[in-house]
């Protein structure tokens, strides 16, 4: 640290509010975040234009393929990805977990994602959110489950998807069901609104501010599937504020392209003729599972309550 | 959103086109390596240039603040210093996200109210040069700077309901307009 950071009218600065935390997420708007297992991956990330990264061990599709617990990455390694790179790093902590998450703090990660790609550590409660300086980003599947998120203190709400897939499906169907979920709240009366928190399962005084707002009070990422550039478009024009990719870019052929693509797409997702451009020649995409013939014990999205 | 509640007309600028038909520009956060990266690969950071040597003014927050200034320390070498606003900055000055806070600071040209201002991983201001007019420090460090028709702040001013800067900026930018136009 080489800054002055007491204030010359004497008032001490106020670290880990909520400010601090949303605000972060609200400068990654439009961008991608990319998940990486190496220092030279976020090298990569970095250089294609991510603006932040996700420090994993392996990536989702092949803790699917590996099977057996995902915990926290090795702390060597997220310290070597941290040493990398300038943008934001963000690592990933089990649900439930709240020492992973201490541990992460503790490491200087600028954000942690509470996720179902690692192992639930607990299978009622997550992590309260609020006794962390560090902010967090959580998934969800729909309206209810990201009100309960924000209730617990995350910071910022990625929808899920169906991770490590390839397959863009389940990224659809969430990011629908939250869009769709507020637009109901928006357009509900007054006292319809304790009903609607309790079919929902989610803080009535967050119900309500979406009703005088329309919109979350946080910044929500799409994430889970996404594979290639028109998937990531496909994303920012269902509403989401920016892309979370994992397998879609390492897992594909030619990881460099794929990933200034994905970038690409997604600041410019409402322009077809520059979606074409960057998908020209960029080899092939991850391999994808169909997620409607996976049994439900492999399915990532149904863990968090 | 702040400048249309000061009743400016606000737009996004994503390519030369959309650039052309701005009179001033607000160069926001985000991360400084991505929109250089941006500028430079879609094309926008000549005609970005040529505004700027023709007076264009401009509000630049954070990331945008790095992009706008004369040298960037601790940044990518690759990544572009327009060198509009006299100042060296340090990228991520102030530490990592659980260092970023939020403050009271007076800033002299917005009267007696303190303004809060949200540093989220911002830069730090290392040294100014005398085109630079230092507008409000925190502690020994300077976070807000006006340059002729230009506002550069390493905080975040549309993070408050508090619109006193971007008004401020709007003032600036009008002056420097007529000026031009006349």
């Amino acid at each position: 640290m080489t800054s002055d950071k007491t204030g010359s009218n004497g008032h001490e600065p106020h670290t880990g509010g909520v400010r601090v935390k949303r605000g972060l997420a609200e400068m990654l708007k439009g961008g991608v975040i990319m998940d990486v297992v190496t220092a030279e991956q976020a090298k990569i990330a970095e250089d294609a234009g991510a603006v932040a990264v996700m420090a994993l061990e392996r990536v989702p599709s092949d803790i699917r393929r590996d099977g057996g617990v995902a915990r926290m990455s090795d702390v060597s390694l997220i310290n070597q990805i941290i040493a990398a790179v300038t943008i934001p790093v963000m690592a990933k902590a089990r649900i439930g977990h709240f020492v992973e998450a201490q541990v992460l703090q503790s490491l200087g990660v600028d954000y942690i994602d509470e996720s179902e790609v690692l192992t639930p550590a607990d299978e009622e409660h997550h992590i309260d959110k609020w006794q962390f300086d560090v902010p967090f980003v959580c998934g969800a599947r729909d309206l209810g489950e990201a009100l309960r998120r924000i209730g617990e203190g995350a910071a910022m709400i990625r929808t899920k998807g169906e991770a490590g897939t390839g397959n863009v499906v389940e990224a659809v169907r969430h990011m629908r069901a939250v869009q769709g979920g507020i637009r109901r709240i928006a357009s509900m009366r007054p006292e319809e609104l304790m009903a609607e928190a309790k079919h929902l399962g989610a803080p009535f005084d967050l119900v309500q501010e979406i009703h005088s707002t329309g919109k979350l009070p946080v910044v929500n990422f799409s994430a889970g599937g996404i594979a290639t550039p028109a998937d990531a478009a496909l994303m920012m024009q269902l509403g989401c504020d920016g892309n979370f990719v994992g397998s879609g870019i390492f897992k594909s052929t030619n990881p460099e392209a794929y990933a200034k693509a994905i970038v690409a797409a997604t600041t410019y997702y409402d322009r077809p003729d520059v979606i074409a451009d960057v998908s020209a020649g960029l080899g092939k995409a991850m391999p994808g599972l169909d997620v409607a013939s996976m049994p439900a014990g492999e399915l990532l999205a149904t863990r968090g309550w | 959103m702040a400048l249309r509640d000061c009743g400016a007309e606000a737009s996004t600028v994503r390519t030369p086109a959309e650039l052309d038909n701005v009179d001033a520009l607000v160069l926001p956060g985000g991360e400084s390596t991505t929109m250089s990266r941006l500028l430079q690969v879609f094309g926008l950071e000549a005609p970005l240039r040529e505004r700027l040597a023709g007076g264009m003014p401009t509000l630049s927050t954070c990331a945008g603040l790095i992009l706008m200034s004369r040298e960037v320390l601790d940044g990518r070498p690759d990544q572009i210093a327009l060198g509009v606003l006299d100042v060296s900055v340090r990228r991520n000055g102030y530490g990592r996200q659980v260092e970023s806070f939020e403050a009271d600071i007076p800033i002299a040209p917005l009267g007696v109210a303190p303004f809060r201002a949200v540093f989220i991983r911002a830069p730090l201001i290392e040294q100014v040069g005398g085109d630079a007019e230092v507008i409000a420090s925190f502690g020994s460090n300077p976070v807000a700077i006006a340059q002729g028709p230009h506002v550069g702040l390493c905080f975040h001013p549309e993070m408050t309901d508090d619109s006193r800067l971007h008004q401020l900026f709007l003032e600036r930018a009008a002056a420097a307009l007529e000026v031009s136009a006349a």
